[in-house]
């Protein structure tokens, strides 16, 4: 009698862990509706064309799986999610600069991944110019994942799930670096930030307080020539009189382009979630909001090489500052920071 | 009565036949070999010491270069485009062995051709053979592709290990290395109705440091990126040659 007890207990708790599963299934499976393109109306038109690449829900999981898989790494230690967190907008919490493999630090700051079909180009500098081949530069960098492209692919071709996943999202299993990177763009690409307090606020949905309104009204005057809505980057690269660090030595666009004029430039960021990506500039060298701020209203000298917007220095009483913080809060975006289609799926559900 | 269902059988092969026949036509095909050379000795990897311009000697260890929107032009003037990128690798013998099809018959009196890859191929995103960035003749951090890759010794280079590093691209001015080369053949390339043509181009490696600078390699050993590149691009846009 003791025997069919113990049958029976056993398949109650195995149906009690199948509804768990089934629970679980609901939210990491990736329907078509959770790829379908539909941007928001009143962004411009994307730069990345998906023409090539329309994303399917095999394509995105699979972009998805490797996102968050080290197996991208030398050691298998550093995956994309390792430094680019939900949570921070997919910028790296609290971190001045990158980390990689064996410990290893980079020299900028990790920016977030959002909004990057409306990007002409990535990095600091600009200097990869198109998403699909983005992320062959953390892929490959020395203090980053340090690995090779066709090892990727090897390790890829070698595991039990892979060759099934490629498959499923194009049809048969070979692994190419196309696929790979593609698979990672539609993943990526579909990061989609609009709908923040702010975005409700022009979409007549929600309000602002009253500080918040009078932020939004300074940041317009004094902000949005080069942090232009909605996007808030005019996708430029600008000094913004940030001196040159001589641990660090980076100069910026100038190693790309060879243009002397662009010594010390850097790309006009984004400000959405800029709430969740501390710390700021291209090396996280401040800490705060407030930091950033102070830094604007100082003057400048002509020879500094500072973007002629800022040379005599923004004026902003300490009262302003407060309130342009206040408006910056609103750019916090909690849908697409909550967002389960970015969920790292090898997580338990949080 | 047997003959009737096997004539229908018959005619269907018949047809299957005729039909195989016309999809797949004898499609004249243009091969262009080519034969990598160091001024008037084959290029060897590794074995054969060169000497430049200066008397510096060098060898070679590594030999790669993008062909790209290759055309031809027949004795009418007209202009056949082809639009596929090759790359050449001195270590791959069946990368020096390029195949153009559905070439139309006729006369050609010179063939036309970019070293390196256009802008359009420069910018396209992750793409698939030649230009699959595993090849290794790919700029992560500054996307790219190297269009020209030259690596070796030099007893003179002052680089760790005397190595010779010149990698080759960029497609954006002023620091451009795209070149197109316009070769004549000196008797017209025949290429029959059902025939087949062939020519074979000499690529000299040692024009990368000849014309129109001479390069010396203890002062200048490595090109990576934008510095020099020019220089050494300006030498390579006459290092191709048609061997009659």
């Amino acid at each position: 009698m003791r025997g069919k007890y113990l049958y029976i207990s056993l398949a109650v708790l195995f149906i009690i862990a199948s509804l768990a599963f089934i629970g679980d299934d609901k939210y990491w499976t990736i329907t078509k509706e959770d790829v379908k393109l539909d941007f928001p109306k009143d962004f411009p038109k994307p730069l990345y064309d998906f023409k090539n690449n329309i994303p399917t829900p095999e394509g995105f999981t699979l972009g998805r799986k490797l996102f968050f898989d080290p197996v991208l790494s030398k050691d298998s230690s550093i995956s994309c999610g390792f430094c680019h967190q939900r949570i921070a907008a997919f910028a790296h919490f609290d971190h001045p600069v990158s980390h990689g493999i064996n410990g290893l630090l980079g020299k900028r700051n990790v920016p977030p991944l959002q909004n990057l079909i409306w990007e002409k180009e990535f990095m600091w500098d600009g200097g990869v110019n198109n998403l699909e081949v983005q992320p062959i530069s953390p892929i490959t960098n020395p203090v980053e994942m340090n690995e090779d492209l066709k090892d990727v692919i090897m390790k890829l071709q070698r595991s039990r799930v892979y060759p099934a996943m490629f498959k499923a999202a194009f049809g048969d299993s070979v692994i190419t670096s196309q696929r790979l990177l593609r698979a990672l763009t539609q993943f990526t690409g579909l990061m989609v930030s609009d709908n923040s307090r702010y975005d409700k606020y022009m979409r007549h949905e929600d309000t602002l307080s009253k500080t918040e309104l009078h932020g939004l009204q300074l940041f317009r005057d004094k902000c949005a020539q080069c942090h232009r809505e909605p996007l808030f980057t005019d996708n430029t690269y600008r000094n913004a009189g940030i001196a040159y660090d001589s641990t660090f030595k980076d100069s910026g666009r100038i190693k790309i382009t060879g243009d002397k004029r662009d010594f010390m430039k850097f790309r006009v960021p984004s400000l959405r979630n800029i709430e969740m990506t501390y710390p700021y500039m291209h090396d996280g060298r401040f800490r705060n909001l407030k930091q950033v701020l102070d830094h604007y209203t100082q003057t400048f000298t002509k020879e500094s090489g500072v973007d002629p917007i800022l040379v005599n220095g923004i004026l902003l009483t300490e009262q302003d500052k407060t309130d342009i913080i206040a408006f910056l809060k609103t750019l916090t975006d909690k849908t697409f920071l909550y967002d389960r289609r970015f969920a790292d799926p090898n997580m338990v559900r949080y | 009565m047997i003959h009737k269902r096997v004539l229908p059988i018959l005619f269907s092969i018949a047809a299957l036949v005729a039909a195989m026949s016309f999809t797949v036509p004898n499609a004249p095909v243009l091969t262009i070999n080519f034969e990598n050379v160091v001024g008037n000795k084959p290029l060897v990897l590794d074995s054969i010491t060169y000497k430049n311009e200066l008397g510096q000697p060098f060898t070679i260890t590594k030999f790669k270069y993008y062909i790209s929107n290759i055309s031809l032009t027949n004795s009418e003037g007209k202009v056949f485009p082809f639009h596929d990128t090759y790359l050449v690798n001195e270590e791959e013998p069946t990368s020096k062995k390029i195949g153009i099809d559905y070439i139309p018959s006729g006369f050609y009196t010179s063939i036309t051709f970019t070293i390196g890859v256009d802008s359009a191929g420069n910018c396209s995103g992750a793409q698939t053979g030649a230009l699959d960035p595993i090849n290794a003749m790919y700029w992560v951090w500054n996307t790219g592709y190297i269009f020209v890759k030259m690596e070796g010794k030099s007893p003179v280079s002052k680089s760790p290990g005397n190595l010779l590093e010149f990698h080759i691209g960029g497609y954006k001015a002023p620091y451009n290395c795209i070149r197109t080369v316009t070769l004549k053949f000196t008797k017209a390339l025949t290429i029959a109705d059902d025939g087949y043509g062939y020519v074979t181009i000499k690529a000299d490696a040692a024009e990368l440091f000849k014309t129109p600078t001479a390069i010396d390699f203890s002062k200048l050993s490595s090109v990576t990126d934008f510095h020099n590149s020019i220089t050494i691009a300006n030498n390579y846009a006459d290092m191709f040659s048609i061997k009659e």
